[in-house]
């Protein structure tokens, strides 16, 4: 019973993963793939805390919030580049 | 315990799916605002709904859960309006179903102004 | 007036050390106030952060009132949201409009953005003085005065308890 939804939620995320992945080959224009880029971070960033509790391993979850942490400060970085002017 | 543990499974899924239409909408706006208003923000409640599905499976992990979910709060409306004003000052354009511009109208009248000191 | 914002960010680091370590060690706790002292004082020589901030009970109440506001908030624009992106038309109606804020302390105007950018439908985008640039997926009205009715003042009013 658990281990089908567990299976039906990572099926989501991994749809959400192509759908921006999508996004992030065709988008127009820098903004559109940076946007894509943070939505990829955070849907994987669930899957990690799902592997974490699929796997049984609390270190994990550390492995995730450095990974959100790094996400953060790349798209602030991306986001500052563009502002100032390409 | 059996209980607690299939609650926290469907609170888990419903934040799958969450997330699963916060992509579909990055997919299908018209422009840049549109794509951060759908996306970033669906996916940070399905994010947050996910996080405390499994909290609810996990009940000893729920610190650093918390920790996670706080530190997402805090971070991400932060990168996305970063974003949007990244690109509105980088000139990429809105898409043709809006309906007004104020910030446009604002930055032209504050460069008119200082234009009009200048000569 | 320094003394206050010391101990307030002393707390919130001591509060994020023991959510991180999730023990009740003595080593644990001596490194995680030695460490939160020296960060607060190198952080706050002149911060101004937590200058507008009231510490009486009722602050505490309208905080977790708060709390409260903004997930209902949250979850019932996400719903809104999710219904665009699935109807097959996508009745969207985008545009940036100009609102008006009278909060004044700069960590109040903080959480008053990132709240109206975390309720999906709005998007805060700079704030210039008392103005808030906002872009709204389904604009009401592009009048000063009623999308401010609309926009803000579900979250000020509470905020204006907390803070000065």
């Amino acid at each position: 019973m658990i281990n089908t939804i567990l299976i039906i939620s990572a099926g989501f995320i991994s749809l959400a993963l192509l759908f921006s992945l999508y996004r992030f080959i065709k988008g127009p224009s820098v903004s559109d793939r940076v946007v894509s880029f943070d939505i990829i971070t955070i849907s994987s960033l669930t899957l990690i805390a799902l592997i974490a509790y699929i796997s049984g391993r609390s270190i994990y979850i550390d492995v995730a919030l450095v990974y959100g942490l790094l996400s953060f400060i790349g798209v602030i970085i991306v986001a500052r580049y563009l502002e100032r002017g390409i | 315990m059996e209980t607690l543990e299939i609650i926290g499974a469907f609170i888990l899924l419903s934040g799958s799916i969450f997330i699963f239409l916060g992509s579909l909408g990055l997919v299908r706006m018209p422009d840049v605002y549109n794509r951060i208003q759908a996306g970033t923000k669906a996916s940070t409640l399905g994010t947050l709904l996910s996080l405390t599905g499994i909290a609810l499976m996990t009940p000893s992990w729920w610190s650093r859960l918390l920790l996670l979910a706080i530190f997402i709060i805090i971070t991400n409306p932060v990168s996305s309006h970063v974003l949007a004003r990244a690109s509105h000052k980088a000139g990429i354009k809105l898409s043709k179903r809006t309906v007004s511009d104020k910030y446009k109208a604002y930055n032209q009248a504050k460069e008119e102004a200082e234009h009009g000191n200048e000569s | 007036m320094k003394l206050k914002s010391f101990i307030v960010s002393f707390i919130i680091l001591m509060i994020v050390w023991l959510l991180l370590t999730s023990s009740f060690d003595l080593a644990y706790l001596i490194t995680g106030a030695v460490v939160s002292a020296i960060l607060s004082l190198l952080l706050c020589k002149r911060c101004t952060i937590f200058k507008g901030m009231k510490l009486n009970p009722m602050a505490l109440v309208y905080t977790i009132i708060y709390l409260f506001v903004f997930i209902f908030e949250l979850i019932k624009s996400n719903l809104d949201v999710a219904r665009r992106v699935l109807s097959p038309s996508l009745p969207i109606n985008p545009g940036i409009v100009e609102v008006k804020t009278t909060l004044k302390s700069p960590m109040a105007r903080m959480i008053l953005t990132n709240s109206i950018t975390l309720t999906p439908g709005t998007l805060t985008i700079d704030m210039v003085d008392d103005s808030i640039f906002i872009h709204w997926i389904d604009v009401k009205s592009t009048d000063k005065t009623e999308a401010t009715e609309k926009i803000v003042k579900r979250f000020e009013n509470i905020i204006s308890k907390i803070y000065d």
